[in-house]
């Protein structure tokens, strides 16, 4: 992506996801393990934040891993262009 | 595409759906500071004109394809359709498959090769290489006037589904979002919002699939779906096309021939393969191969959209039965259809996820005003701004200066954004208004842009005349419905017409006349030299051969899997 960016787009993403994992993974914890109450869902049950936690905490590492800046810090920025203006 | 928001927002008066929890909030935190950070990271590679309004011209062709569709991907999209699902049943999904597949192929197979080659940074850059200033006054001061106008329509429209949906502030939606797009958009310019359009696709994706899932385990997958709606609902709502073969056999109240040639030919080809909100994403691919491949990657995506908007539609119409419509839901103080989604959400997802869900709705407001504000920026500042500059002084402007005016135009349209916000608040009926004239524009403009594509006898004096004329005559008539609803019946053709066939008409005619006005023109008139048509008219253009390419890299290839996916699924909904 945007090849003269150092940084990717999907090192971002990856990054959010990875930190919405652990944060869904925790807040759905306490239902399970701490007898609190299950939330007011339909098919709570199923502890649907508990694996979509663990789901995008996946996803999320995988982006970073693939994605990690120095694997493309040696590349130098290209040199921009001034708009071309055919128009003139 | 083309929601009512007015009749769509008219659930004003209804209570917060849902209440967040700390892991909810947090979640919305992060992605405010992810996207400041992103803005304020781009700043450093859109120093240069090619940088800040056509991202360096290097995207990949993922990455272009992401936000081509992301671009049209708002979360009023998201919901609108969701409640039309509700409201038609499954015919809604022709806005996803027949409205946006065929019309996509279109533009990177034939199209596109054009625009790239021509090596035009706007749609109205083009028109004024093949048919002068004129054309492209005209359509760049139309188009920039409508996007603010739309981009302030989505701002409100945002700040509202706030308010209910969460019970936030109207103006604390207002001002958050919008100095946020600011800033990101007025450092990162189309970078920062390719970027961006891209995040909002995953958060979207995520954010919403896992509604349709849980939603289909509840009601015992498709078939038990289908069994809960023939026992909630009369009528044709699982069908695609066996039900419009007359006006009155489905609820949109449409034809066969408004849903093909009107929606799937006129509207669809006029927004896809013309609107430069979405063309823009186009322009920014590195080659054209990959220019070519990124409508259709994303068109690949359009297709599955329906799972995540279409099908919690149909599973609220199973699970929900009895919501009603806007009017009925303020007189009655019952839960409105058009809540559909969120109140899918609010009865799916739970804390953290509920978070994510809301993120994806702010994501999806946010990343549709950023599209709108920077395609703004580039239109006004290359095809307003800079030919009256020229035309008033000798002056020669850096590349600098205009990056300059592409800042200062991102901070004006913003405000301007803002403004109709607050007008909108004040008087509803801006909102439709504003609809109608993103209506006016789309249909001649492509009749204008494929005629100059197409064929080269086509003239400057044509081109200039049939969009002027086709956009009064969609005029004339939006204003001679509201003047007569009994011209209703005369534009759609049939008295039983409903205001869906009204659109999908109008929009036919005023092709046609634009069409009809640009021919006759055109053989009045005295066609450029071939010579000068070179890069813009097929005929005369050597496009580049992709014989030494390997199958499964040409996009023709890719194209055909789509067309052959497309057909299967009509028929398998038909």
């Amino acid at each position: 992506m945007g090849e003269d960016a150092r940084i990717s787009i999907w090192f971002f993403i990856g990054s959010l996801l990875t930190l919405y994992g652990i944060i869904i993974f925790v807040v759905s914890l306490p239902p399970i393990f701490l007898s609190a109450p299950e939330p007011n869902v339909v098919l709570a049950r199923l502890h649907a934040g508990f694996w979509w936690g663990i789901l995008l905490f996946g996803l999320g590492v995988m982006y970073v891993y693939l994605f990690w800046p120095s694997k493309t810090e040696g590349e130098e920025p290209e040199e921009q262009k001034e708009l071309s203006d055919p128009e003139d | 595409m083309l929601v009512n928001i007015l009749s769509f927002l008219t659930f004003l008066d209804s209570q917060s759906i849902v209440s967040l929890g700390w892991g909810d909030m947090l979640i919305i935190v992060l992605y405010f500071l992810l996207v400041l950070g992103i803005g304020y990271y781009l700043k450093n590679f859109t120093k240069t004109g090619e940088g800040f309004f056509l991202a360096g011209r290097n995207m990949t062709a993922w990455i272009a394809g992401l936000a081509f569709i992301s671009a049209n991907l708002g979360s009023l999209e998201l919901m609108g359709w969701a409640a039309s699902a509700y409201q038609y049943g499954i015919l809604a999904t022709h806005w996803y498959w027949i409205g946006a597949i065929p019309a996509m192929l279109f533009l990177g197979i034939i199209m596109m090769p054009f625009y790239y080659i021509s090596k035009t940074h706007s749609v109205p850059g083009y028109l004024k290489l093949r048919f002068g200033e004129g054309s492209r006054m005209l359509a760049a001061i139309s188009f920039a006037l409508m996007t603010v106008l739309m981009s302030g329509v989505n701002m409100f429209a945002m700040a509202l589904v706030m308010k209910v949906v969460v019970g936030w502030n109207l103006n604390f939606s207002i001002w958050v979002s919008s100095l946020t797009v600011m800033v990101y958009v007025g450092l990162g310019g189309l970078l920062s919002a390719i970027f961006n359009e891209v995040l909002q696709f995953m958060l979207i994706w995520l954010g919403s699939l896992l509604v349709p899932i849980l939603g289909l385990i509840e009601v015992g997958s498709w078939s038990g779906l289908v069994a809960k709606i023939h026992h909630n609902v009369s009528g044709n709502y699982l069908h695609l096309w066996s039900s419009l073969g007359h006006y009155t056999n489905n609820p949109m109240g449409i034809n066969w021939i408004g849903i093909i040639f009107g929606l799937g030919f006129v509207i669809s080809f006029g927004y896809w393969t013309t609107d430069f909100l979405v063309v823009q994403r186009l322009l920014s691919a590195k080659d054209l191969r990959s220019a070519k491949m990124a409508p259709i990657i994303g068109s690949a995506f359009k297709m599955m959209l329906p799972f995540i908007v279409i099908l919690p539609g149909l599973i609220g119409l199973a699970v929900m039965p009895g919501l009603v419509g806007q009017n009925q839901a303020i007189a009655s103080g019952a839960q409105s259809y058009n809540e559909i989604l969120p109140l899918m959400m609010a009865r799916y997802l739970g804390p953290g996820l509920l978070g994510l869900g809301i993120t994806a709705l702010i994501a999806g407001f946010m990343s549709g005003m950023a599209g709108n504000v920077s395609a703004f920026a580039t239109v006004w500042t290359y095809d307003i701004y800079r030919p009256i500059q020229k035309a008033l002084s000798p002056k020669e402007y850096s590349d600098k200066h205009y990056v300059k005016i592409g800042r200062w135009s991102t901070f004006v349209g913003v405000i301007i954004s803002i403004g109709t916000a607050y007008l909108v608040e004040q008087s509803a009926s801006i909102m439709d208004y504003v609809q109608a004239l993103f209506s006016f524009f789309i249909a001649p403009l492509f009749g204008t842009i494929i005629l100059g594509m197409l064929w080269k006898r086509t003239t400057s004096q044509g081109g200039f005349w049939g969009l002027l004329v086709g956009m009064a005559s969609s005029i004339g008539m939006w204003i001679w419905v509201r003047l007569d609803p009994a011209a209703l019946s005369i534009i759609a053709g049939s008295a039983d017409a409903k205001a869906m066939a009204e659109d999908m008409y109008r929009a036919l005619w005023s092709w046609l006349i634009c069409v009809a006005v640009t021919v006759v023109v055109s053989y009045m008139t005295t066609p450029k030299p071939e010579a000068e048509l070179t890069g813009l008219v097929r005929g005369c253009t050597e496009l580049p051969s992709e014989g030494h390419l390997r199958l499964t890299q040409r996009p023709i290839f890719w194209a055909g899997i789509v067309s052959v996916v497309f057909v299967i699924l009509q028929i398998i909904f038909w």
